[in-house]
């Protein structure tokens, strides 16, 4: 396993964990979709992960090495890139400046050099277009935009939240087909969160369910979506059932 | 029954995005209704429409039975309904007992040159924060309290003005289990007093245990409404959450 979570208790007020002892791991080239309902803690998995969370019980365990409460640059330094919900890129620079800025801890200029072209590959139209406004770009464009800037650490793996968040059914179709193209080409392991979860889970190999901070369903991400439990997570159980699972 | 609360082909566009979309709703005397729906859905567009925090591209709003189309949010909460945020809005330099006395107060000279809080104000200020259970902090500011503690105090603060109606916006949104229990019990025994309540929430298991009928919206439009079991049992609902 390339990433495993243990046991992980985490949240953001005093006495209310978000996360409640969650466990779930992900393989090495594998494309992992986490979807639930609001509030279930998919978002804070990752935020776990990238380390801008801190656990106060569990383990986060990367290629071996527990990365449980490490600081978010060094979790960086291991490989983990996180691209967050919503627009993150910068509106004011241009498309080659946003890619750069992603490069910003890489201090020699060869490598940097190495991996935009890398990256202008992946993406022709970052080429085309790396004088333009990052702000100008529409909202599918900045989002691939921000996956290529996070791309420049040449991580092993990504974390992505929401990609499909803000943008209509054509656009969002283009994302996940980049991400999955992605994958086929460059062997990356990605762990992502998705309100959409058929379009989410049609390019990943397996699924989580998540509720109220457990996982409570895993399975093949073809099958997932066929378990009847999935209605009862979505619509309601009861509220006391936080032990077991569902 | 009547109904207390009805939205009639109701609109709302925020550029080229509709958020609601010409939807009609209806709240019967005396219940508790759930509204629920994916991210995105317009439940708390649909709020701010009711309360006056927007007007309404088009379609009516009816308030007990009066037009509150277009009013400012005093005015419709004048008509007997108030509600709560998703994030609590409190002021948070005065103290817990301040808070429950500000929302009430009528702007005038007497503030000026009379006491700060009258006693009858005081006095019903006490009762509620004594069945919230939070009476050992009226003198703390407000900033002080937990995340729950200042749930219940904005949910206490909304009843000083008696209303007839109580809109909820995730009132268990960052609360943990006992918290939720002791709200979902205060939500009841207020019912049970008369209140009616249109609550908007996420925590499935809460909203279906605790309304008696739930309505589903999707895309600015309600997509379907009953009781908790019919719509947990609605395929539409499923796939609304589920995306294509």
């Amino acid at each position: 396993m390339l990433l495993e979570l243990r046991d992980v208790v985490a949240g953001y007020l005093k006495n209310v964990d978000v996360l409640q002892g969650i466990n779930l791991s992900v393989d090495l080239g594998e494309i992992v979709c986490l979807i639930g309902p609001n509030g279930a803690g998919k978002s804070t998995v990752l935020r776990v992960v990238s380390g801008l969370l801190t656990p106060s019980a569990g383990v986060v365990v990367f290629d071996g090495q527990d990365i449980s409460g490490v600081r978010p640059d060094l979790v960086l330094q291991h490989g983990i890139a996180h691209v967050p919900q919503g627009h993150s890129s910068f509106p004011e620079m241009s498309v080659l400046e946003n890619l750069l800025m992603g490069a910003y801890t890489v201090g020699d200029r060869d490598v940097r050099d190495r991996r935009l072209q890398a990256v202008f590959e992946l993406f022709p139209w970052f080429k085309e277009r790396s004088k333009q406004r990052a702000g100008n770009l529409s909202g599918g464009q900045q989002k691939l935009l921000e996956i290529g800037r996070a791309l420049m650490l040449e991580p092993r793996m990504m974390l992505l939240d929401e990609p499909s968040l803000g943008l209509d059914p054509k656009k969002s179709h283009t994302v996940f087909d980049t991400i999955g193209r992605l994958r086929e080409e460059t062997g990356i392991t990605v762990l992502m969160v998705e309100q959409n979860a058929r379009s989410g889970l049609r390019i990943s190999d397996r699924g989580y369910v998540l509720e109220l901070g457990k996982e409570r369903l895993e399975r093949r991400a073809s099958e997932l979506l066929d378990d009847p439990k999935v209605g009862q997570l979505y619509l309601g159980g009861s509220i006391n059932d936080s032990s077991g699972r569902a | 029954m009547s109904v207390v609360l009805r939205t009639e082909g109701i609109s709302k566009h925020f550029g080229g995005i509709v958020a609601v979309d010409s939807c009609t709703v209806e709240v019967q005397e005396g219940s508790i209704t759930g509204l629920i729906g994916p991210n995105g859905s317009g439940k708390t567009t649909l709020f701010n429409l009711i309360t006056g925090v927007y007007r309404p591209d088009e379609g009516s709003v009816l308030v007990l039975g009066r037009p509150a189309t277009g009013l400012e949010p005093h005015q419709i909460c004048h008509l007997g309904l108030s509600r709560t945020f998703q994030i609590t809005r409190l002021f948070w330099d005065l103290t817990v007992l301040e808070n429950m006395i500000v929302p009430v107060r009528k702007v005038g000279l007497r503030p000026l040159f009379g006491p700060g809080m009258l006693g009858s104000e005081v006095e019903r200020a006490l009762d509620l924060l004594e069945r919230v259970g939070l009476t050992h902090l009226k003198d703390e500011p407000a900033a002080k309290l937990s995340f729950g503690q200042q749930k219940l105090l904005e949910f206490s603060a909304i009843l000083m003005s008696d209303p007839d109606v109580v809109l909820l916006d995730e009132p268990a949104g960052g609360v943990n289990p006992t918290m939720i229990r002791f709200i979902m019990d205060l939500i009841r025994s207020l019912n049970k007093e008369g209140v009616t309540f249109l609550v908007v929430e996420h925590n499935m298991s809460m909203i279906m245990e605790l309304s008696d009928h739930v309505i589903v919206m999707d895309q600015g439009r309600t997509i379907a409404e009953g009781p908790p079991a019919d719509v947990q049992e609605n395929p539409l609902v499923l796939e609304a959450y589920l995306g294509s």
